[in-house]
């Protein structure tokens, strides 16, 4: 029984090798891969799903019914939305964008949040109370308001949605890496590495974003499924993806205006929606015990 | 202490500042003003309206204009609820969403706190796995689509609760948007609370504690609460404040006259003062609370009441 | 290898002392359970709490609860806006005229009035009982003080425009003449004249408007523009002021002084603001309103089903199009293409399918059920579906567009369910009857009202209005050359005669006829594209008696009475 690697420091966890130890801790984990495996077949589906139906997403049957409830006969699946749309065909194209809305939004956050939390809890000193401070006024500013500002400057473009929920969702990430950064800098294994002269890039390459790296693969999973939330109620007031495009916001929160008169119209988006959520959590939590350094 | 805070609080002040600098001008970057309507108002009136709020003066002027009236604590009137202040609606406003909020936040922190306790006390059980699945549940669902469920539940097919409105049913008012304000809560403090749990009785000290023998319930309450609660306060700061300074949605559904639905309304109405106002506030009770929470820190964690 | 055997180790060690902690707090659970049933108890005593609560309200005080969309943005007359705020204003307030519940004009505050040879010179006889809620007689000169604010550009009145027909008026509120000036005098305490520019037909009805009520000079005087608030304001109708919290409700109680006061039922009115019509819906069948605002269209047909005639479908005075930007490409120059956009769409679906049934097929602007006026239609109207679709094909090649070069277009509506659920539909006709490619733009209110009337970048926008008051020029006088709400830049000098002819036409048929004839001439250039007409679309409880659908869609709680239930 072998422990020699967990004596020195957590530099050397994050080698290839410990990555394969995460991920083996990641298999072994029942509920993760159950979790996986269902977020893999809802990706699929919704890339496919649209291709599969004999219906375009935004397709209005004019002499079908409206709201129609699902069923074989008419072709429609899963049934029709309240302007006969095929709610199949919806639903994946909805998922496209809300999947794509939840992963390029956390993009942008981890590309800010990461370079920003990192130069600051790097340089210290001045500049990092300078940029805290920055992060502060803006962590003030409330969120609605913020993105409600975006969407009245730049329209309802879905880029730009993207880009206004990652500008507004880096906050968190650039707090966490700075407090990382700040942590790691002073531990014995970076000391030790400065001491025996490696270089401050080198330290950054093989000590410091290493070690940060599941942070923000952590952060990243529980992120995605945050801002897929946040379309959601961006959706809800009306601000988010504009007609024909869908998400599965804009359609849960059709469906929950009918709730009582077409349930399905709420029901199969929401079911995707929460499964995905409930799918990105499960997993976002495995890996994070999968890397935590004390279960090793 | 005392001076530690004190300075605290007065760095905040270039804080708020840059705030309420950088709100202003965005708010007033938008396109389209606070008295645009349906039929274009003949310009004589549009005049007479725009001279009544001072927006006939260069913007730099009117920024003077207003934080000369902030020093004095005035907020301005609103634009669009002619005849109130920004001052009073929000002074309307402020106790009813802090009233919900302060429940929801009680009720979360209760109920989440214990439930993350009993699921990491209980580790990979049956009950932790179906709590820990519940709250994620919890938490996938948007409360757009939760609260109308209660109303339709509750108000309607039971008949026990009201279906909206405040201060007309008494206490009943508040269950339902207690309920669908905590919920989403409840699951993220549970599982906070759950994995820190976990991680301090991991913790060295816990087990010094369990060697000397004593009883678990003791080394709980006396040793690893405290410790264990400092992730979930760390949380509860920002949360507080977003939570006491009202939800849109549930004010909306539950028709609640909170402030949370001026955070959107003022903005799409181009009420200029009263999105500062509202700004200003969520602003200064995030700075508030997060100073509060820094002050519980240190006095659950004594390693920092050191330094 | 060798790391997972001591990865498992690790792991089962763990999973034991979890296991010898969990038996040791077993009781800690079972104290987590107890607490957690503390805790549903709570629950469950205050749900019970609040269900009594609520049952209380049954004694014999008539209670009327209303659902009433937005909230007021003031309940000053002179400044208000809104539909909403109208509602309560006619209630606290009264004109020198007033609506019968079935819409007609009848006397209010003025108990007769004579009108000269002309048409032009009014003299109101006021009612020598009208008293403000303090006890102090309503006069003539609160009235001329009311018009005079109104039409003063300082005040900064919404409504300044529909006084127009006074004499004046248009000096006034353009400030080249002071307000004294305007053709509004007392002659005395309870005589009021007023000048006309114009023999204007609907001037009586106008009167019913809350922009032309009295004003409370000591009100004013005391507290300035801060006036209309509780315990402040003093009101000459039915009701007083006695409560009102911002976003949740106006509490009106009835009026002593009020002159008719034994003819009112309703002790105690309560507007309760209902933004969201779905929240409204439940309120609603929950039993905390007694009308409400609206219904959601989406869901006309269900709530319909479910409450019968407890649903009040009628036609009010509101239209619906989307208007054409005149004054660039593609639309500039090209009647050919309005007409073809306009008659490929199936108005049928879009009324009845989608709206459900809770709004009537536009064809033109002036909406039916409008006072002296027959509705006007192309003649394409009436064909049948397919010939329209045939006849809008032809135009739209004409106008130099096919398969191959389909025409490219921006349709730009504010955020808003049913206006969404429009344009996409209408998108979808247009796509799969004519190949139009569409693109939807959704805007936030202030910024669609600026590119609306900036006219640089809209091609098809979103267009509505209702009707101030019950006449055809409420709705054609917006498509004037010079119109604060023309967005479609309309200028065709024939029809502004027309409508300056009827504006001094005293004879009712002949001015019906100009307007007629106006409104068939904007048909012809088509700046607009009709959809649909307004229905005012109430939930009212079989116990509110007295209930009357009116084009105007005004409903003074003073005209309804509670049954016991």
């Amino acid at each position: 029984m072998n422990t020699g690697a967990v004596d020195t420091g957590p530099a050397s966890r994050r080698s290839p090798g410990s990555w394969q130890r995460v991920w083996l801790r990641l298999r072994r984990d029942r509920f993760a891969m159950i979790a996986a495996g269902v977020l893999a077949l809802i990706v699929l589906l919704a890339i496919a799903g649209p291709w599969i139906s004999p219906w375009p997403q935004d397709f209005i049957d004019f002499d079908g019914d409206w709201g129609a409830a699902p069923g074989l006969a008419a072709g429609h699946w899963l049934g029709t939305d309240e302007l006969g749309r095929d709610l199949f065909a919806r639903t994946c194209y909805g998922g496209r964008i809300s999947l794509l809305v939840g992963l390029a939004a956390t993009l942008v956050s981890l590309l800010i949040g990461v370079s920003y939390g990192a130069v600051a809890g790097y340089a210290g000193g001045r500049l990092d109370a300078l940029m805290m401070r920055a992060v502060d006024v803006l962590y003030a500013l409330p969120f609605m308001f913020f993105v409600i500002l975006l969407t009245v400057f730049f329209g309802r473009h879905i880029l730009l949605i993207f880009l206004a929920i990652g500008a507004v969702n880096w906050l968190d990430m650039a707090r966490i890496v700075r407090g990382q950064t700040l942590n790691l800098r002073r531990r014995e294994f970076v000391e030790a590495a400065i001491v025996s002269g490696v270089g401050t890039a080198g330290i950054i390459r093989r000590h410091i974003v290493p070690n940060l790296l599941g942070v923000v693969v952590v952060y990243a999973t529980l992120s995605v499924p945050q801002v897929i939330l946040v379309e959601s109620f961006l959706s809800f007031l009306g601000l988010g993806v504009q007609e024909p495009a869908t998400s599965w916001g804009a359609l849960v929160s059709d469906g929950a205006h009918a709730m009582e008169t077409t349930p399905w119209a709420l029901v199969v988006p929401a079911t995707f929606l929460a499964l995905t959520l409930l799918c990105l959590n499960f997993l976002g939590d495995a890996l994070r015990d999968a890397l935590d350094p004390k279960e090793f | 202490m005392l001076t530690h805070a004190l300075k605290r609080l007065l760095g905040a002040a270039p804080t708020l500042l840059l705030l309420i600098t950088l709100a202003f001008f965005l708010m007033r970057a938008a396109p389209g003003g606070p008295f645009d309507r349906e039929r274009a108002l003949p310009p004589q009136i549009e005049a007479a309206l725009q001279a009544e709020y001072h927006l006939d003066q260069p913007l730099w002027r009117q920024y003077l204009h207003y934080l000369g009236g902030l020093a004095h604590g005035d907020l301005g009137p609103s634009f669009q609820y002619s005849g109130f202040s920004v001052a009073e609606l929000i002074a309307s406003g402020a106790p009813v969403s802090f009233k919900l909020g302060a429940c929801a936040m009680s009720l979360a922190v209760l109920l989440g706190g214990l439930l993350g306790c009993v699921a990491a006390l209980r580790r990979n059980s049956i009950f932790d796995r179906a709590l820990m699945a519940l709250a994620m549940l919890g938490l996938s669902v948007p409360n757009y689509v939760v609260a109308p469920l209660l109303i339709l539940l509750f108000a309607i097919v039971l008949g026990w609760l009201p279906a909206g409105g405040w201060s007309t049913h008494g206490i009943g008012d508040a269950v339902l948007p207690v309920i669908a304000l905590a919920l989403p809560q409840i699951a993220t403090i549970a599982r906070l609370m759950r994995a820190s749990m976990i991680e301090t009785l991991s913790a060295n000290f816990i087990r010094t504690a369990r060697a000397k023998g004593l009883p678990m319930r003791l080394i709980v309450w006396r040793h690893a609460l405290k410790p264990a609660l400092l992730p979930v306060l760390s949380y509860l700061g920002p949360a507080a404040a977003g939570i006491v300074t009202g939800s849109v949605v549930i004010e909306q559904v539950f028709a609640i006259p909170g402030i949370g639905r001026y955070f959107v309304q003022a903005a799409l109405n181009r009420d200029y003062t009263l999105v500062l106002g509202v700004v200003i506030f969520y602003g200064a009770l995030i700075i508030l609370f997060n100073f509060l929470v820094d002050l519980l820190y240190g006095l659950l964690d004594p390693r920092l009441r050191l330094s | 290898m060798q790391a997972n055997q001591a990865l498992e180790c690790r792991q089962s060690g763990f999973r034991r002392r979890i296991d010898v902690w969990g038996r040791a707090f077993g009781e800690i659970v079972n104290q987590a359970r107890r607490i957690g049933t503390a805790l549903f108890c709570l629950l469950a005593i205050l749900a019970s709490a609040a269900s009594i609560a609520s049952a209380a309200p049954s004694n014999s005080a008539q209670l009327l609860r209303i659902g009433n969309g937005p909230e007021p943005e003031t309940l000053d007359p002179h400044r208000a806006e809104g539909v909403s705020t109208g509602n309560i204003l006619r209630d606290l307030y009264q004109g020198l005229t007033g609506l019968a519940p079935d819409g007609s004009v009848v006397p209010a505050a003025a108990a007769a009035w004579e009108v000269s040879a002309d048409g032009l010179d009014y003299t109101f006889h006021l009612r020598e009982t009208a008293r403000w809620s303090n006890g102090d007689a309503v006069t003539a000169e609160d009235f001329v003080a009311g018009l005079r604010r109104s039409a003063d550009p300082a005040t900064g009145s919404r409504y300044a425009q529909i006084l127009s027909p006074i004499d004046n008026a248009d000096a006034v509120s353009s400030g080249r003449l002071p307000p004294e000036r305007l053709g509004v005098a007392a002659l005395d305490a309870h005589t009021l004249h007023i000048r006309l520019q114009g023999p204007t037909l609907y001037f009586p009805g106008l009167l019913a408007h809350p922009a032309t009520f009295p004003l409370y000079r000591p009100g004013l005087q005391r507290y300035g523009r801060d006036f209309a608030r509780p315990g402040r304001l003093v009101s000459n109708g039915a009701y007083q002021l006695r409560d009102w919290v911002v976003q949740s409700q106006v509490t009106l109680v009835r009026n002593p002084y009020y002159w008719d006061d034994v003819h009112t039922a309703v002790d105690t009115v309560i507007y309760y603001p209902t933004e969201d019509l779905s929240s409204e819906l439940k309120r609603y069948r929950a039993g905390e309103l007694d009308c409400t605002y609206a219904i959601p269209m989406s869901q006309a047909r269900w709530v319909r089903s479910l409450f019968g005639a407890e649903l009040h479908l009628a036609p009010y005075l509101g239209s619906y199009w989307y208007g054409y930007n005149l004054s660039r490409p593609p639309f500039k120059d090209s009647p050919q293409l309005r007409q073809a956009l306009s008659m490929a769409i199936d108005r049928e679906v879009i009324a009845d399918k989608l709206l459900q049934g809770a709004a009537l097929q536009a064809y033109g602007l002036v909406p039916p059920g409008t006072w002296n006026y027959t509705p006007q239609s192309p003649p394409w109207a009436a064909w049948p579906r397919q010939r329209r679709l045939d006849e809008a094909r032809r135009l739209y090649a004409a106008a130099g567009y096919s398969a191959d070069h389909p025409l490219q277009l921006e349709l730009r509506y504010n955020t808003q369910e049913d206006h969404r659920r429009i344009a996409t539909v209408i998108a979808a006709m247009w796509k799969q009857g004519l190949g139009v490619q569409t693109r939807l733009v959704n805007e936030e209110w202030k910024v669609f009202l600026q590119n609306r009337r900036q006219r640089l970048q809209t091609e098809v926008f979103r267009g509505a209005w209702i009707g101030d008051y019950d006449d055809a020029s409420a709705f054609a006088d917006i498509l004037r050359s010079f119109d604060g709400k023309n967005d479609e830049a309309y200028a065709n000098p024939d029809y502004d005669a027309l409508l300056a002819q009827a504006q001094q036409q005293p004879d009712a048929a002949l001015r019906r006829g100009l307007l007629e004839s106006a409104e068939r001439l904007m048909l012809d250039d088509m700046p607009i594209l009709p959809i649909y007409f307004y229905e005012s679309k109430h939930l009212v409880k079989p116990y509110v008696a007295g209930w009357k659908d009116n084009p105007l869609d005004i409903h003074y709680s003073k005209d309804l009475r509670i049954l016991p239930h």
